[in-house]
């Protein structure tokens, strides 16, 4: 059977390349960083050069990048130690509606810990209204979380326009670049971007590494307490293997990411015009331009997400119905209803990420396999038959 | 040229078999666990496996283990979680003075959010007294954190005798143990011992860096420390770190199998290294007397007439010999080492201290090259210093 996996927004294989780098790392150049013998030497080298291609990937220098051990850690440690960072100056925080729950979940700790938070709600495409920002913003407002791009939708948000309002007034500002970061261009000096996070397994790279990029003179006090890693910005034992494998992996995104882009976007083109064209009753979600490159995500009436996604998987598509992290849960997506979707529909959702195995082949068998599954799941979904007698009786009534 | 490599308290070589393991996880086997297709549901079974394999070497239920980035994640989360989670039964921590950084940072960190932390002393062996520990618990008391085999000197504190006392003593407060540094090397059952929370981390034992644990009893609540997501029973948030995870599990049930062959070639090779420091002139050891009250992996040693481990560290280096003084994570630091100061020392015994950490990797001739080379070092330094 064909295996097409489309889950790439969930986690990636690791490049063959960066599993070199790391099997060097982990039988060779072995040492803790934090020893003085050559053991040590040697690891810390690697560690600095893994720091060097990470920043290079968004225009940061090296000193600016914090290691931890993943997105989640660089979203909890940005969000709470930004928002104790500036508490002197006010305790109003601002974020949107459809952060991812590392995000969100923080800023709802927050608001336990006696912070206000502003939830900015986003259009049908899933971007932020920069007016509604503007409006948000007060004198005590000290923090702004807003993600590049949403890790369901695709939706690339006007984080330039935001950051320069946040710039501008004087707050800090954090981007959640989990699912832009190494697939499209990322720079923290266009974005005017205080803090920001990236992920290692979302481009190719190892999971349980990631990283906090923190602009030079921002100080915000450090999540985790302990030795002195990290300039005591983050403790632990660097986890070398993965930081070395983070680093090939962003140099490798270097070097691909144009070309990726306009293949990746050429692919969910004819992926997402395919299914509108043969499969009735859909709705695309997110904007259809300002998307990432490999997102398609598409509700299907009728349907329940799950039952589609199980059925893709016997065909051996890998898809997603939401977010990996809350594909467990049985409530309907955050950022769905956020962009204004019922219940119903928001549960018929389906997520394809493409990434850098993906073909052409791979879309023609999703094209051919999908309608198909569509079809047989309608047939016995008892709000499909219901509709269709509705039509029936709608069309008798006509007539008469 | 020979490698020798006493320096395993502060990391360890990935055995093969955890590496090959690690390997096929990232390139076969990398869905997401969270995710509902196969890839996913493949990725989940290897965590469950990983689980197991940890809980078997603690002789502790699977659904006990919770996977963190590693030891340092797990202490600052034993604490953090514990101390929010109960502040409103009292406000009172105890640990020592010479815990882990991640310990004693954590500890303050309380301190600064209104907790009222004491941190009892040591005798010079680096050893804990029950009695006082029994003294200084209230009815206030919410956790207590003590370490099992200190990683600078290998005292191993009395944990039985501790737990006693704070059952009796402070029925209330829960019980947690920093097992960075005996976890897959000493017989460590916390059900036996009363322990409610345990952290240990996998590249002490041959595992990979970026991967550890917190057991956490259960019928104990800890507030998660990484919100976000649902993983680890939603306790702690984030992708799963499958390869590492994987590697650790490995690494355990390796560890988990010749545990007691292990410990009994470890106790071999310390005596081999205790008696041969008996025959250099002015070599001394810092920690315990007794065998019995240390771990057999880890001897802190210093020698009159040289003041400075720093030095020793590298003439031994050029012989192909790794050591460390004190704790790697502190290593950078100029800073002497809490943990000595703690024992009361001072002079050449605090300044002039190597560590030498074992591994059940390590063999007799290693040792008696290091012990070979280490006498001639130590009397070219004297003569330098002379």
């Amino acid at each position: 059977m064909r295996k097409v996996y489309l889950d790439h927004s969930a986690t990636t294989p690791v490049h063959p390349e960066v599993v070199k780098t790391i099997n060097h790392y982990l039988t060779e150049a072995w040492g803790n960083p934090s020893s003085i013998h050559s053991f040590g030497r040697e690891a810390r080298k690697g560690l600095e050069e893994a720091r060097e291609k990470v920043a290079a990937l968004m225009g940061a220098n090296p000193e600016e990048i914090v290691f931890t051990s993943g997105g989640t850690e660089a979203d909890n440690m940005a969000v709470i130690g930004g928002a104790y960072a500036r508490e002197k100056d006010g305790k109003h925080l601002i974020t949107s509606q459809i952060e991812h729950h590392a995000v969100l979940d923080a800023f709802k700790y927050l608001e336990k810990q006696g912070f206000e938070v502003t939830y900015l709600p986003v259009d049908e495409d899933g971007l932020v209204r920069v007016e509604d920002l503007r409006n948000a913003i007060r004198d005590d407002t000290t923090l702004i979380s807003i993600m590049h791009v949403n890790n369901e939708i695709g939706t690339i948000q006007p984080i330039e326009e935001i950051g320069a309002i946040a710039r501008e007034k004087g707050i800090l500002f954090h981007v959640d670049a989990v699912q832009s970061y190494g697939k499209i261009p990322v720079d923290v000096n266009k974005l005017n971007a205080d803090m920001l996070t990236a992920s290692s397994h979302k481009i190719y790279g190892p999971k349980g590494v990631g990283c906090l990029y923190i602009r030079k003179g921002v100080r915000i006090p450090s999540y985790t307490h302990g030795g002195g890693q990290e300039k005591k910005r983050r403790p632990g034992t660097e986890n070398v293997p993965g930081i070395v494998g983070f680093g090939k992996a962003a140099e490798i995104a270097a070097q691909e990411l144009e070309g990726e882009m306009k293949r990746l976007t050429a692919l969910r083109d004819k992926l997402i015009k395919g299914i509108e064209e043969r499969i009735p009753e859909i709705r695309v979600n997110g904007h259809r331009t300002k998307r990432l490159p490999g997102n398609a995500n598409i509700s299907f009436r009728y349907i329940e997400g799950e039952s589609l996604l199980l059925s893709l998987d016997m065909k051996g598509i890998a898809a997603s119905s939401g977010s990996a992290c809350t594909s467990g849960s049985l409530d309907p997506s955050h950022v769905l209803l956020a962009i204004g979707l019922s219940h119903e529909i928001a549960h018929g959702s389906l997520r394809m990420t493409l990434g850098r195995d993906n073909t052409e082949e791979d879309i023609d068998y999703v094209l051919e396999v999908l309608p198909e599954i569509v079809e047989r799941l309608r047939s016995m979904s008892p709000l499909y038959q219901r509709k269709e007698t509705c039509k029936q009786k709608e069309c008798y009534a006509h007539v008469q | 040229m020979t490698n020798v490599y006493l320096d395993n308290s502060a990391t360890t070589r990935c055995l093969p078999q955890v590496v090959e393991a690690v390997t096929e996880v990232m390139l076969e086997t990398y869905g997401n666990p969270s995710s509902l297709h196969k890839m996913g549901v493949e990725a989940e079974k290897l965590l469950k496996k990983a689980r197991r394999q940890v809980a078997s070497v603690l002789r502790v239920e699977d659904r006990e283990i919770f996977f963190t980035s590693g030891g340092t994640e797990a202490n600052n989360w034993a604490l953090w979680g514990t101390a929010n989670q109960r502040a409103g039964r009292g406000r009172h921590v105890v640990t020592t003075t010479i815990e882990h950084s991640s310990i004693l940072e954590s500890a303050k960190r309380l301190q600064e959010d209104g907790f009222t932390v004491s941190f009892l002393e040591v005798n010079q062996e680096g050893l804990v007294d029950p009695e006082q520990l029994q003294q200084i618990l209230t009815e206030e008391t919410i956790l207590v954190s003590i370490m099992s085999v200190n990683n600078e000197v290998g005292s191993v504190q009395p944990l039985r005798e501790l737990s006693r006392v704070i059952r009796s003593r402070a029925p209330q407060a829960v019980f947690h143990v920093d097992a960075v540094q005996s976890f897959g090397k000493l017989q460590l059952y916390p059900k036996e011992l009363g322990i409610d929370l345990l952290s240990l981390s996998g590249h002490k034992i041959h595992g990979p860096k970026g991967v550890g644990a917190l057991y956490i009893r259960r019928d104990v609540q800890v507030k998660p420390f990484l919100i976000g997501g649902e993983q680890e029973n939603c306790f702690r948030a984030g992708t799963e770190n499958v390869p590492g995870i994987v590697g650790l599990g490995k690494a355990a049930e390796i560890a988990g199998e010749k545990l007691a062959a292990n410990d009994r070639k470890l106790y071999h090779l310390n005596r081999k290294l205790r008696e041969g420091l008996a025959n250099i002139p002015g070599a001394h050891i810092n920690g315990p007397k007794s065998p019995d009250a240390a771990a057999p992996h880890i001897i802190n040693m210093w020698f009159e007439g040289v003041d400075r481990g720093e030095v020793l560290l590298h003439s031994l280096e050029s012989e192909g010999i790794y050591v460390s003084t004190g704790s790697a994570c502190h290593s950078r630091r100029e800073e002497a080492s809490h943990v000595l100061k703690a024992m009361g020392l001072s002079g050449e015994a605090l300044t002039g201290a190597i560590r030498v950490s074992l591994s059940y990797l390590n063999n007799e001739q290693e040792i008696d090259y290091f012990l070979e080379k280490l006498t001639d070092v130590v009397s070219e330094l004297r003569e330098l210093g002379s």
